[in-house]
């Protein structure tokens, strides 16, 4: 198993039309992906790569059973397709569109909650390469070439940086469960728990490796639910050790902020829940492999 | 993106928030205008620079005439003003705000940001306002009143009150408070803004709430829809390189170090200048080029790189998905030729199309040291920077 999509996943491509849709469309076709569709409003009724475009993501639905959709367009109308896509019924939306607003994704995230949570849609992103579970599907801008199929869930907030600890991963031979991107912005769809929580239930991955960025509360989050509720081991990793502070303005941030927004303070607090942090950003596959030949005796969760 | 003073004061009284009487100043001349204009016999004269910390920098000038306004502008205009926020460089002060000033009863803090963690605009106060609020949230943060506002409907009256009250205001003054609060959340939801400080928020004298310090920042992905907020960026408080750079659709950090880096993807880039600090050496920036990065992209990279000149090595690391190899090595030879880099350069590609793009850094025949990994990357470049040092 893998988390969030394999082959039989129907997927729907909004934005299909547009370069950017057909190329990537295009790419996750070859890899092997369920593409059933697209979505262009006003194009409704033609065939784009060999599939059906509809006016709605309502009526995509309708046509082909679709229940996870790709969001490729731009920035200012990625807010309203995210939510016609949760409005439709797809149960998972992954949109790589990057420059969101931020009150946009506010406003998304408060939207996706009005639905009960048998039919909730998730949110991977946006600003980020999507998911891929290797050698059977993806949804995204990743190449996929650099994925082997195995037991490690990867989830990670930079895109190129998750494709490095991919590549490592393959040249020793560690093959993935499911990689997610969820995104580098401020506020986003998934986050770290939310991905984590899904690969502790996947009985196909046996551990996860979590990489982090500098600024935001959710890498902390994480290290507290990995203490909490992870029996299988987590290596993380949080780029920015050596990124200099910024310049500022006013103090209305650091009131909200409190410890844990460096790269230093949260791989302390990953350290201190349990987690094998890597040592440098060259060490992300074999810190992995390392774990995984460790074989650690699953830990058995004890009810307080 | 930030604005100045004088313009969020502007802005937030466009949402119904008293500010004092005041305007803006380019010359000692319009600024001694300013004060007849305004009246009275005290005025203020505030550097607009976009840092707080400004008095204590000495950019704030109390003057009790005519006479003094002229000397404090003078003194001002034209000067770099250090703060605690600026950096060491400082920011150059080309206009002042010209205020009448006011006898102060008290002196809040009201605060306004997207929380990150909440995912929710959050209303912060405190009953003393001031530069120590840092170390009040620090020290008691129990004592940092909050109010988080649901999205679905926005910030209601009662949330106001409760903060007025919360921050020990008499009744009259209360509702004053709330028209404030309700006003600089009114702005913060319609201009796309990130942060709206009012530090201090005054009670004066007469009994009125004012706005007497105000900072707004606000989210550069909206600004598309906000072109009378975008209008008010100036460029002469921004560093030119950085500047320069997002014109090009690319990220920069000016740094200290002397190798300069050119990577795609922000987390890859902060990572692999991890690694070359690791390995020994110091990065000179910071540079996402994000994806699709054309050749011309990748030859304004290196320009700007190269403009500090403090860079003896150059490392460009991209892994490519949404770019591939072929291009961005024919960008890297194409900036090469035409930008004249004279520094070693290590070149290390991976993701699509790599062996096409390594191919055509091979047959370019230039002095171009490649690598397969991020290790043997940063190790070459400080190896190569070690070289260039010693030369």
């Amino acid at each position: 198993m893998s988390i969030l999509l394999d082959e039989r996943t129907p997927v729907i491509v909004q934005g299909f039309t547009g370069d950017k849709g057909t190329f990537h469309a295009k790419e996750m076709i070859a890899y092997g992906t369920h593409v059933v569709g697209g979505v262009t409003p006003g194009k409704g009724g033609a065939t784009h790569l060999e599939r059906p475009v509809f006016n709605t993501v309502k009526e995509a639905v309708a046509a082909t059973g679709a229940v996870a959709s790709l969001v490729l367009v731009p920035a200012p109308f990625c807010a309203d397709a995210v939510m016609e896509a949760a409005d439709a019924g797809i149960r998972l939306v992954v949109t790589i569109t990057d420059g969101v607003p931020a009150q946009d994704m506010m406003r998304v995230k408060r939207y996706l909650w009005r639905y009960a949570k048998e039919r909730r849609t998730r949110l991977i992103g946006p600003n980020c390469a999507g998911v891929i579970s290797p050698g059977k599907a993806m949804m995204g801008i990743m190449p996929g070439h650099i994925y082997t199929r195995g037991a490690v869930g990867v989830v990670t907030r930079s895109g190129t940086l998750g494709y490095e600890a991919a590549a490592q991963m393959q040249a020793l031979g560690v093959g993935i469960t499911t990689s997610v991107g969820i995104g580098g912005d401020p506020i986003n769809g998934s986050s770290f728990v939310d991905l984590l929580a899904l690969f502790e239930e996947d009985p196909e991955t046996d551990a996860v490796m979590m990489i982090g960025e500098i600024g935001g509360p959710q890498e902390a989050d994480a290290a507290r639910f990995v203490k909490e509720h992870m029996t299988k081991p987590v290596i993380g990793y949080v780029a920015g050790l050596t990124a200099p502070k910024g310049r500022r303005m006013g103090h209305a941030g650091a009131i909200i902020s409190a410890f844990g927004d460096t790269a230093a303070e949260k791989a302390e607090i990953m350290r201190s829940a349990g987690l094998v942090v890597a040592p440098s950003p060259a060490d992300l596959g074999a810190t992995v492999a390392q774990a995984l030949a460790r074989k650690p005796a699953r830990r058995v969760m004890v009810s307080p | 993106m930030n604005i100045h003073e004088y313009q969020a004061k502007e802005l937030l009284a466009g949402f119904g928030v008293g500010v004092p009487k005041g305007g803006v100043a380019y010359s000692a001349d319009q600024a001694v205008y300013r004060a007849v204009e305004i009246g009275g016999s005290r005025w203020v004269v505030k550097a607009q620079i976009h840092s707080g910390a400004r008095g204590k920098a000495g950019g704030v000038r109390l003057c009790a005439g005519d006479v003094d306004v002229r000397q404090a502008a003078k003194e001002l205009l034209g000067k770099t003003l250090v703060t605690a926020q600026t950096g060491p460089d400082g920011l150059p002060v080309h206009r002042l705000l010209v205020e009448e000033a006011l006898p102060i009863a008290r002196e809040l803090y009201l605060g306004l940001v997207l929380d990150r963690g909440r995912e929710r605009i959050v209303v912060v106060a405190h009953p003393h306002g001031g530069m120590e609020i840092e170390e009040i949230a620090q020290r008691e943060p129990e004592a940092i009143l909050r109010e988080v506002v649901e999205p679905a409907v926005g910030m209601q009256a009662f949330q106001a009150r409760e903060l007025a009250f919360g921050l020990g205001l008499a009744p009259a003054q209360v509702n004053q408070a709330v028209v404030v609060i309700l006003g600089a959340y009114r702005a913060f939801r319609e201009l796309d803004a990130t942060m709206v400080e009012i530090n201090p928020l005054v009670v004066t004298a007469d009994g009125r709430v004012l706005a007497l310090d105000v900072k707004m920042s606000f989210d550069d992905n909206a600004m598309f829809r906000r072109p009378n907020v975008a209008e008010l960026r100036d460029y002469a408080q921004e560093d030119p390189r950085e500047a320069e750079a997002a014109q090009h659709g690319l990220n920069y950090v000016a740094l200290d170090g002397d190798i300069g880096c050119i990577i795609n993807g922000a987390g890859l880039a902060m990572a692999t200048m991890d690694m070359i600090k690791h390995a020994g050496g110091e990065p000179a920036n910071f540079l996402d080029i994000g994806g699709g990065a054309s050749p011309d992209r990748v030859a304004a990279a290196f320009r700007l790189v190269l403009s500090d000149k403090n860079v003896r090595a150059i490392l460009v690391n991209v892994f490519a998905g949404i770019n591939r190899c072929d291009w961005v090595a024919q960008g890297v030879v194409q900036a090469v030729r035409e930008v004249q880099v004279t520094v070693p350069l290590v070149v290390r590609l991976a993701g699509t199309n790599v062996q096409e793009g390594r191919r055509i850094l091979k047959e370019s025949g230039l002095p171009i040291i490649t690598t397969d990994t991020l290790a043997e990357a940063a190790d070459r470049v400080v190896a190569a920077r070690d070289g260039a040092r010693a030369a």
